[in-house]
């Protein structure tokens, strides 16, 4: 048997040897972000540019750009936000404050948990079958930005949940005893003081809705759109706010990036490099703001 | 003085009726808040149930009138765009499965030593600066990450691997990989982390090092957590899409070699519903066929997951 | 029944359990009893006679299956300030915490018997009572203070805007009388506009209640309301509760036992989520006739 001395060594050893194996796989991981990025940088910073910003796609690698894209890209946030916010916020609310004890929370609880592992594609599977086959909205803004939506609707839920939930429960037997109803605690109290954490959650669901491409493939996203959303949601004429666009063929950025990295040509892919600088640029500053705000609300509010 | 009756009487009345009043509106909107609240949770499951309706009844139909659920399950063949087409999903199966393989040969055992390292070993600065970054990694679009294996990956492992094809299980299923790492290291950290000091103070007491502490008290108290790590991480891999639709190829392949490309179940659908797709088609009919079976797939990790952190949970 | 004065007989007749010695069998003497016979602390000399506030009368109440008050009867006298005491987890604050249904905020709760709130004769614990309506009517203040996470201004003025008020004029001058009246408007006249959060923790209890007395409730709950504040802070509350007393009927639940001798005019002893002694304070702490009181109020306990 060796002396404790030896065995103090080796054990050390091991320590140390484990240590620098956790270091190395560690930093693989922020290799490769820095790799991916940079890769990306070296692709495609060179074709960002004014012109690539503001110009529809053409079949000429050269003169294409991601204008149709990015504005596709922002309208469907729209319609995802407004219809996931509202009712994922709502949701959350209902689940933490209101329905806990009973069966249908259970149910509703091992549904959202299960709908959060259901792979992207099968939303988009589910929206192209009861959007476009059965509902006939088409493939548009509204089929993709609901399909999103219904995407994103569990992170929505799970943030609300978790922002409430750090609300200590003496605050809420306070507004309680000053004679306050559920619904005013909820919307004098609860939502003010978990904005902060709903707003982060909110954000990274977009920034997760943003990227999303299979879902919108099989809604029908096009990737050659040389159109804004038609027509314009803004006119001189009355009622000079119009919402048809909402039915009109749609594209995002993630698509025409896919479209991009599917042909063979180098310069093809450069445009496809240069889109997804744009497009990783939005989400990681998405994330970034995530991030402050939650900071900001922590340092806001001590319980 | 004032008899204790007389006193009474004039006892501070507050003004009931309105109170009343108001407390009885208040009531309405409380209730008419929670009924709204009430549906739009109710409307998860609304989602669910279209999920799974709309996925069952198209392949019903597909079963019924296409192929026959024994020659769909059997059959070694994917050619539904060949004028004779057979729809045997177990090329598309084993496509998801090898990239899956692959995905999580790299994100199982780096993501725990990730977990392990940030939990026992880091100092607490450095913890909190690695997470967000390593989360970050989670945060970037799947399509970029489909570019960055066909265009940087293949090229690189072309150097290694000689007649590596362009499109490649092995090079979608190594950066598949790379992105399921945070998801695996992030839960499995957290796990860790729950494990009460009290179990490490024991191990430490009896002049165990941290490796050994790491390996034998924490991993086995914190495994129920890890677990559900590992499950998130499968179900991850199987349903990613836009990854091996880029660089795996679209090509249905029978396979076990990740060198060679294949089509994985979630690549088909992406390339099916790419073309213009009638209502009612046999290939329309096909995606869901093929959707259901990437639910079930999920599906069942979920449960074998759930089962494995009931077994291992721990009461501390 | 031992109340000698004819001009008591109101009394009696309204509150039918005191009288009856039967029903509450496990308190020694209706505190009213007491009141001619000068057992009445002699610092409160002036007081009218007092007016029972809230009665209650065979309360039982369960956490789910388990029973945690059994049969209490039990009487809140107007103008006076009544402590419970007794031994942790004998039910004081469950017992507290009825009063204002707070309870209905939890599941699996459920009370038995009647909690009368006079003058109007509300059975506060009947279900068709409003919870709401009576939270209102009762105010309550918690162990930890529990500003919310609003400003100053904001904290007070909270109850007056659920009673409705939103006339500017009118929520500025209640929000400064209740302030006053807890004797911190000179500390936060210059900042009410500022985080409640920016205060000390005696400060902000002293600011709980100003946000519970700023809506005028009838009653005054208050559930160990020192237990978290320094001896400064806590005399400064206690002398507080001394005031609130002129135009509250005071409830309070206490660990500390010389606050409440120094602090009530009548205490009641909790054990086992019984009340096992009540009378006037002086008379429980200097002459109680149940040895387990006794024991208790001399730290013998256990």
């Amino acid at each position: 048997m060796d002396s404790l001395a030896v065995i103090v060594a080796r054990r050390k050893r091991q320590d140390k040897l484990f240590g620098a194996l956790g270091i190395a796989c560690t930093s693989l991981g922020l290799i490769m972000l820095v790799v991916l990025l940079g890769d990306l940088m070296y692709q495609g910073f060179g074709r960002i540019n004014w012109q690539f910003l503001t110009s529809f796609t053409s079949r000429r690698a050269g003169s294409a750009g991601i204008l149709a894209a990015w504005v596709g890209s922002l309208a469907v946030m729209c319609i995802t936000g407004l219809t996931a916010v509202p009712l994922g916020v709502a949701a959350g609310v209902y689940m933490e404050e209101y329905g806990r004890k009973g069966r249908i929370n259970t149910i509703i609880e091992v549904n959202i948990a299960n709908l959060a592992g259901v792979p992207s594609i099968i939303y988009g599977l589910m929206g192209l079958g009861v959007f476009i086959t059965l509902f006939d909205f088409g493939r548009s803004f509204l089929t993709g930005g609901l399909t999103l939506a219904l995407l994103i609707l569990p992170i929505v839920i799970v943030a609300t949940r978790e922002a409430l939930r750090t609300i200590p429960v003496h605050v809420r037997e306070a507004a309680y005893a000053l004679g306050a109803t559920k619904w005013q605690v909820v919307r004098h109290h609860l939502l003010p003081y978990s904005l902060g954490g709903i707003t982060t959650g909110v954000i990274i669901a977009m920034s997760r809705a943003i990227g999303e491409t299979a879902p919108l493939i099989a809604v029908g996203a096009v990737a050659y759109l040389a159109s804004l959303p038609q027509p314009a949601p803004f006119s001189g004429e009355f009622p000079f706010v119009s919402f048809e666009w909402i039915e009109s063929p749609f594209t995002v950025l993630p698509i025409l990036m896919f479209n991009w990295t599917s042909r063979p040509q180098a310069d093809f892919q450069s445009n496809a490099a240069a889109a997804g600088l744009v497009l990783i640029a939005i989400t990681l500053s998405l994330n970034a703001i995530a991030i402050f705000i939650r900071y900001r609300a922590r340092r806001r509010i001590k319980w | 003085m004032a008899t204790p009756g007389a006193l009474l009487d004039v006892a501070p009345t507050v003004d009931r009726d309105p109170i009343a009043r108001l407390v009885q509106r208040r009531q309405w909107t409380n209730f008419a808040a929670g009924s709204v609240m009430f549906a739009a949770a109710a409307s998860s499951i609304v989602v669910t149930c279209s999920i799974v309706g709309i996925l069952l009844f198209e392949s019903i139909t597909f079963f019924t009138q296409t192929v026959s659920p024994i020659d769909f399950l059997t059959d070694t063949m994917w050619t539904p765009q060949f004028a004779n087409p057979r729809y045997g999903i177990l090329p598309l199966v084993t496509g998801t499965l090898v990239t899956t393989f692959v995905a999580l040969s790299i994100a199982l055992p780096v993501g725990t030593i990730v977990a392990m390292y940030l939990s026992e070993f880091a100092p607490h600065a450095v913890r909190e600066t690695i997470k967000p970054l390593l989360e970050m990694l989670s945060a970037v679009p799947t399509i970029i990450y489909g570019y960055f294996a066909l265009q940087f990956m293949t090229p690189l492992l072309q150097k290694f691997v000689p007649g590596l094809p362009t499109f490649n299980m092995l090079s979608a299923g190594i950066v598949m990989g790379v992105m399921i790492i945070p998801y695996v290291s992030s839960l499995s950290e957290d796990a860790m982390r729950s494990v009460p000091m009290l179990l490490r103070e024991g191990a430490y007491a009896m002049g165990a090092n941290k490796v050994h502490t790491g390996f034998h008290v924490v991993f086995p108290a914190a495994f129920s957590g890890i677990a559900s790590a590992y499950v998130l991480g499968v179900s991850r891999a199987i349903g990613e899409t836009m990854i091996v639709a880029v660089s795996a190829g679209m090509q249905a392949n029978l396979t076990f070699d990740p060198r060679q490309p294949a089509e994985t179940i979630t690549a088909y659908i992406v390339q099916v519903s790419q073309g213009d797709l009638e209502h009612g088609s046999p290939g329309y009919q096909s995606i869901f066929a093929a959707g259901i079976t990437l639910f079930a797939m999920t599906l069942t990790f979920n449960i074998l997951g759930h089962q494995l952190r009931k077994r291992f949970r721990q009461a501390y | 029944m031992n109340l000698a004065a004819a001009d008591e007989k109101p009394v009696e007749r309204r509150i039918p359990a005191i009288a009856d010695p039967a029903v509450n069998g496990s308190m020694t003497r209706s505190p009213l009893a007491y009141t001619n016979n000068m057992v009445e602390p002699t610092r409160h000399e002036h007081d009218a006679p007092p007016t029972p506030k809230v009665t209650v009368e065979s309360l039982n109440f369960f956490y789910g299956a388990v029973q945690a008050l059994h049969n209490l009867s039990f009487v809140l006298a107007e103008n006076r300030v009544t402590a419970l005491i007794g031994p942790s987890g004998c039910g004081k604050s469950t017992f507290l915490r009825c009063f204002n249904r707070i309870h209905d905020l939890y599941p699996g709760t459920r009370y038995e018997g009647r909690i009368t709130l006079h003058p109007s004769g509300t059975n506060i614990i009947d279900k068709s009572v409003d919870p709401i309506e009576m939270r209102m009517r009762i105010g309550m203040v918690f162990q930890k203070p529990n500003p919310f996470p609003k400003s100053i201004f904001e904290n007070v003025a909270y109850g007056l805007r659920l009673k409705g008020i939103t006339n500017k004029n009118e929520l500025c001058d209640r929000v400064e009388i209740a302030l006053k009246s807890t004797a911190i408007w000179e500390e936060v006249k210059h900042r009410l506009h500022k985080s409640a959060y920016e205060m000390s923790g005696g400060q902000q209890q002293r600011l709980c209640i100003a946000r519970t007395i700023a809506a005028e409730p009838e009653v005054l709950l208050m559930d160990e309301p020192c237990s978290a504040l320094d001896p400064i802070a806590t005399g400064k509350i206690e002398e507080l509760i001394r005031e609130l007393r002129k135009k509250y009927a005071v409830l309070i639940v206490t660990h500390n036992m010389q606050q409440a001798s120094r602090a009530s005019d009548y205490t009641a002893f909790m054990y086992l989520g019984k009340i096992v002694e009540f009378g006037p304070t002086q008379q429980i702490f200097t002459n109680p006739t149940v040895k387990d009181t006794e024991d208790y109020v001399t730290g013998r306990f256990g």
